[in-house]
């Protein structure tokens, strides 16, 4: 039987990745785009879960909007990558490193 | 019914209006042709939406079942937001069209922006508050992306929506736990799920994941690190926004999730909050030391500030709040004074940041550096001025609430910091000779610093009602 907590695991496994993939990736920036969705993707489960756990509608509602704002993310986070790539002519993470902080 | 909720958010979906039509009209017409007009025209529906805000809101009105609450606390956040926004799009307009940089699309994606930040000081939700959120935040990627033929500009967008993607990130998660824990995503909801007592670890954590989600988004240390890269690649009139009213909007939602949705268990954020605000206090004032760049120097500064102002919410009494917002709007104003200045230190029409070229700027003009003397006191708290009211506000707040420790830190800390302010008004006055700046020559940028100034010494005397109206904004986020 899968219960709640398989999927609050399954969750926590790709929110954890998303995080590392945004820290302890040197090479290019899309896979930090991709991390990103990830965490959102691991959001999404857990709302979905709770939302059936609790018989509450909220949470898949919420799931909508996450799915909705990572859309219009993702399309943004693209167009500041193609105009920065436009400047540089490179997407390397270790390229973005004109201002040191 | 949903007259009354529409009703309720009537000035918000006025501004989503606006930009909306703005948004066509311009598109058929003129494009950036229209720009300068158009920068004119949001700043003037800014003001007019403050006055009409400050002047006949009353009361508490919640709309749609919860999510959305128009109280005095986020009535006072939305006029001082409003207002900064005005001032700011008044003052860049002229630097950014001589560059060649005023598109049409920044007085619009501002307007979005402040529709974001409304909705976020009056959520009441984890999905209003998380709409809001994205709304502010995605247009601030853009607009920080503006010069798209900039290497600088680019590159500060870049780090921007990354790490500010990566918040939101965290902050979803953790409002995915609350959700789970309490059973509910309203702010109501969820402080009756904590009750008194006892908060279940799931709870914990998520309080957790959302704090440090928002403390990205007030650029509170250990999350501050997107701030100076963005201050100092973003053009100087959209940084001059960022310091203002997103930062505003940011505390005010913090306000909002800390005091509304988990006000019932102090004593379990009570901690992270004053560690954050002594950690960003330190960090602000001591990495501030070493720099040259007068907009990274702003952005460590604020980081700084931001400290003072998490210290208000770590008293977690209704005087903390009350000092957290009379410092916020209090930094507010000396932020706008500052980059009016900022905007106008340029060389043969190139913009200047280093700071070393303020050499002897008061032999050049004695009334604009003695303008900047009182904003750099000011900002350091030194006593006559304003600024350092502020801070006294908050120092004695944490002290009531039991944080004695945490407001001698803020002491130290403050001397610390005093340096770097003071290092500029020695430049001004006992610098070595060096190349001049160019005369100013815009008269907005040139009315906004003496303005903020003036208020600087003037708001000793009369706090224009700002204090009794941060009261009441405290006293609405209470629990009743």
């Amino acid at each position: 039987m899968i219960g709640l907590e398989h999927y609050l695991g399954v969750a926590a496994m790709l929110f954890v990745i998303g995080i590392f993939g945004l820290f302890l990736n040197r090479k290019n920036i899309i896979i930090l785009l991709m991390s990103i969705e990830l965490i959102l993707l691991s959001v999404n489960i857990n709302l979905v879960a709770f939302s059936s756990f609790l018989g509450d509608l909220t949470g898949q509602v919420f799931a909508l909007f996450v799915m909705t704002v990572a859309a219009a993310e993702a399309a943004i986070g693209l167009a500041i990558l193609v105009s920065f790539f436009r400047n540089r002519g490179t997407i390397a993470v270790e390229d973005v490193n004109v201002m040191k902080g | 019914m949903i007259q009354a909720d529409l009703n309720i958010i009537l000035p918000e979906i006025l501004l989503a209006l606006y930009a909306m039509l703005a948004l066509l009209a311009v598109v058929y017409t003129g494009k950036d042709k229209m720009a300068p007009m158009l920068t004119w025209l949001t700043a003037g529906v800014f003001a007019l939406l403050a006055v009409w805000i400050g002047v006949s809101g009353e009361g508490e009105n919640i709309a749609f079942n919860g999510m959305f609450h128009d109280d005095a606390f986020s009535r006072f956040a939305k006029v001082a937001m409003l207002l900064a926004g005005a001032a700011v799009l008044v003052m860049g307009a002229d630097y950014m069209q001589r560059r060649n940089m005023l598109r049409f699309e920044y007085p619009i994606l501002v307007a979005l922006a402040m529709v974001g930040m409304m909705t976020m000081v009056s959520a009441g939700d984890l999905m209003t508050l998380y709409m809001g959120l994205e709304l502010q935040s995605l247009s601030l990627y853009v607009v920080a992306t503006l010069r798209r033929d900039g290497v600088k500009s680019t590159e500060a967008g870049m780090k921007y929506f990354l790490l500010g993607a990566l918040s939101s990130g965290l902050l979803l998660y953790g409002s995915s736990l609350v959700y789970g824990f309490a059973g509910t995503t309203t702010f109501a909801g969820i402080v009756e799920a904590v009750g008194h007592g006892h908060t279940p670890l799931g709870l914990l954590f998520g309080l957790t994941f959302v704090i440090s989600g928002l403390a990205f988004k007030v650029s509170a240390v250990p999350f501050h690190m997107w701030t100076p890269d963005v201050y100092e690649g973003a053009p100087t009139p959209i940084t001059a926004f960022f310091a203002t009213a997103p930062k505003l909007a940011a505390m005010g939602l913090f306000a909002r999730v800390l005091f509304d949705a988990f006000g019932g268990v102090v004593g379990d954020w009570q901690q992270i909050i004053a560690l954050l605000s002594v950690l960003s206090m330190f960090l602000g004032a001591i990495a501030a030391i070493g720099q040259t760049n007068i907009k990274r120097l702003l952005a460590y500064s604020s980081i700084a500030h931001m400290g003072y102002a998490l210290m208000g919410l770590a008293a977690g009494t209704a005087l903390g709040v009350e000092a957290m917002l009379v410092y916020m709007a209090i930094y507010v104003t000396m932020n706008v004074g500052t980059f009016a200045f900022i905007l106008s230190m340029e060389k043969d029409g190139q913009p200047v940041t280093d700071i070393a070229s303020l050499n002897l700027y008061s032999k050049q003009s004695s009334g604009r550096a003695l303008a900047l003397l009182f904003l750099m006191f000011s900002l350091a708290g030194v006593p006559p001025f304003l600024g350092f009211f502020g801070k006294l506000y908050v120092l004695r707040a944490a002290f009531e609430g039991g944080l004695a420790w945490l407001a001698i830190a803020g002491v130290v800390a403050s001397v610390i910091g005093a340096f770097y302010y003071l290092r500029i008004v020695y430049y001004m006055y006992f610098g070595e000779e060096g190349d001049e700046l160019d005369a100013p020559r815009s008269l907005v940028q040139q009315v906004l610093l003496m303005a903020s100034a003036a208020i600087m010494l003037l708001g000793i005397v009369n706090f224009f009602g700002v204090d009794t109206a941060a009261q009441a904004a405290a006293a609405a986020l209470m629990p009743h």
